[in-house]
């Protein structure tokens, strides 16, 4: 089986809301089955593996994005490359935000994104907070926690990963939470999202295999507890 | 006016107790309202003025460990309620005050939460304060951990006298350039550095360590074969047996031994001090059922659950039980557990429960850490019932437990055992 190469970028950066989880129980999941899996820490100036199946990045605080900003901004050809090519990519809050086109921030400062999806994120002084699930059409629910100011609008190239219930989503006007372009997905939801949502998770890595050109039976695993802790998180108060 | 807030506040105080409540706050809150400026007078008559102790994690264990140090040689009032918002500090107040309003103390000690401690120096300019650590907590309620550090710096800059920093939180010693007070440090040695990693240092990278000079230096920490810590302070090393257990208290010791030298207390009577300060409530207090010894300790944030993990190093319980709530004083948000490396837990011969509202994520997070658990019980009572009953008479429990998990298990641990002194 061929090794799949998950990469966490800015890991000393943007790691405050507990996104680090995502890589960990990707790797878990593939080592539990026996698949060969390798992580690398990707940081400033660090160069992006060239054989990189997955792309996972977390949220940070205001300023760890200004430090990253400039290095992030650099990899914006590279980054669009690949997810033309295919690649899977899984941001969270700050890191989706930056994979869009920009960040205006509440004084009207223009913070260039990568332009990977199709989205701008606005800041503004009110933070949205509080558990959130998201039903996607692809892998099932997606069962986290939002705390962001940025409100991020979606243009014609990418579409919400679903439509939010309970939360307030990625702007909190229009019920959309999260958006997805091949196989990119940006997303709101801290958790962290993939520890509760492990059908989503095995999605994403059916994803980096099918990219592969392997079509892999991923052997089921025993996911009575996340499946519990989800049903949990959703019935709490916001 | 002091006198009739004294009143005020001590009547509240009596009608609460004869409906069979004790307050912390309520008192406070009514005298706050009607009598603003009563702090700011009675605090002004303690001929050695205000401490205020502050910062993410240690506040409760530190300000008992200054308390106890200071009363070696001074009349010191404080709030070890716990209660650490400004009305908690007023509510102390108008208990310890005579009926007269004669506040019979040289010196106040008072832990202020991060947010608070602001609000309590626009009221009061402390004369001293001690500056622990500013890590990741209740994002959903300060933000982040630069919006922290900057309110601790409102605190240094409002202090008269005396800041004793942490030298080896970079955030809390550049607080130096906020004061005009006299600055002295605490820290680690650099061989210990690396048991103390902040939130970025978690993720690797090299650990900061501090050319500042440390008043008092932790040199090693207690271990099965040595388990007094080893102070540094004046060029000579001095052992000391804590009674609160964990790395994170020796550092914390550290601070408290830094803040009472500033008093001009010698070497002997702080290390005396701090051999008799007992744990402060839920915070490593030990409690016997059934002739079983449960440790409660509390843990609310990723820095210091790993650092109360480490009170395992010294002693593997028989039973482990780690208690997660989501309730608003815990933070709705759970996803703090995922910065936590448990990892240590997998090899240890203890039997591991987790409980609370959030069971089921606790038990997941430590399924990706290869830990099994042998039971997943929301209710509280039951499940430390179920881990004292796995374990022989003489055997441990340690509970590890967020705020209002921590808070409902001390009180059955209270009824259906014995709080060991």
């Amino acid at each position: 089986m061929i090794t799949l190469q998950l990469v966490h970028l800015y890991p000393r950066e943007m790691n405050i809301y507990g996104d680090t989880g995502n890589v960990l129980v990707l790797r878990k999941r593939l080592q539990w089955r026996g698949l060969p899996v390798q992580v690398t820490p990707v940081s400033v100036g660090d160069p992006l593996p060239t054989d990189a199946d997955i792309l996972l990045g977390g949220g940070g605080q205001d300023a760890a994005q200004g430090e990253i900003g400039v290095d992030f901004a650099a990899r914006g050809p590279e980054l669009r490359a690949m997810a033309d090519d295919g690649m899977v990519m899984f941001a969270i809050c700050g890191s989706y935000q930056m994979l869009g086109h920009e960040f205006v921030t509440q004084e009207g400062r223009h913070i260039a994104g990568v332009g990977v999806l199709d989205v701008v994120t606005h800041g503004q002084s009110v933070r949205l907070i509080g558990n959130n699930h998201v039903d996607t059409p692809e892998a099932g629910r997606l069962v986290g926690y939002e705390n962001h100011s940025g409100l991020t609008t979606l243009g014609a190239g990418a579409r919400p990963l679903g439509t939010t219930q309970t939360g307030r989503g990625n702007n909190g006007q229009d019920g959309t939470e999260g958006a997805v372009r091949d196989n990119v997905i940006g997303t709101y939801l801290h958790g962290p999202a993939l520890a509760k949502s492990p059908r989503f998770a095995d999605d994403l890595l059916r994803r980096a295999y099918l990219r592969r050109g392997v079509d892999a039976a991923l052997d089921p695993l025993d996911d009575a507890l996340p499946d519990l802790a989800a049903r949990t998180a959703v019935g709490r108060p916001r | 006016m002091t006198l009739l807030a004294v009143w005020l506040g001590k009547l509240t105080l009596l009608g609460l107790r004869l409906i069979g409540r004790r307050g912390n706050a309520l008192p406070g809150l009514v005298v706050e309202k009607v009598f603003p400026r009563f702090l700011a007078r009675a605090m002004a008559r303690l001929p050695e003025g205000v401490v205020v102790v502050t910062g993410t994690n240690g506040k409760t264990t530190t300000t008992k460990m200054v308390a106890t140090v200071l009363d070696e040689g001074l009349r010191v009032l404080t709030n070890d309620t716990g209660s650490n918002f400004v009305r908690g500090a007023i509510t102390a107040t108008i208990e310890n005050a005579s009926w007269s309003g004669r506040l019979p103390y040289d010196v106040a000690v008072f832990e202020l939460d991060e947010a608070w401690a602001v609000r309590f120096v626009g009221l009061v300019a402390p004369r001293r304060c001690l500056l622990l650590n500013v890590m990741r907590d209740q994002l959903d309620r300060f933000g982040e951990i630069d919006t922290t550090a900057g309110l601790l710096g409102k605190v240094a800059a409002a202090t008269t006298g005396h800041v004793v920093l942490n030298r080896d939180d970079e955030r809390v010693a550049a607080l130096a350039a906020r004061t005009r007070a006299e600055v002295s440090y605490y820290g680690v040695s650099a061989e210990l550095r690396e048991m103390f990693p902040n939130d970025e240092e978690l993720y690797g990278g090299p650990v900061h360590v501090s050319d500042l000079p440390a008043t008092v230096e932790l040199r090693t920490l207690p271990s099965p074969a040595h388990p007094a810590a080893t102070l540094r302070i004046g060029g000579r090393d001095h052992d000391v047996l804590l009674r609160a257990e964990g790395p994170h208290n020796a550092q914390n010791a550290c601070g408290a031994a830094a803040l009472a030298l500033s008093f001009g207390f010698d070497q002997a009577r702080v290390l005396a001090g701090l051999a008799k300060v007992s744990p402060a409530f839920g915070r490593g207090q030990t409690f016997t059922v059934d002739g079983r010894r449960v440790v409660l300790q509390l843990v609310k944030n990723p820095a210091g659950f790993r650092q109360t993990l480490r009170t395992l190093d010294a002693r593997t319980p028989e039973a482990v039980v780690i208690a997660i709530n989501d309730d608003y004083a815990d933070g709705r948000d759970v996803s703090w557990l995922w910065d936590v490396d448990f990892t240590a837990l997998g090899p240890l011969p203890s039997r591991r429960y987790t409980a609370g509202t959030r069971a089921a994520d606790m038990a997941v997070r430590l399924r990706y850490d290869e830990v099994d658990v042998d039971e997943i019980e929301v209710d509280l009572e039951k499940a430390v019932r179920s881990a004292v009953g796995a374990v022989q008479a003489g055997e441990h429990v340690v509970v590890f437990s967020t705020y209002t998990a921590m808070w409902a298990l001390h009180a059955v641990l209270q009824r259906i055992g014995q709080a060991v002194q």
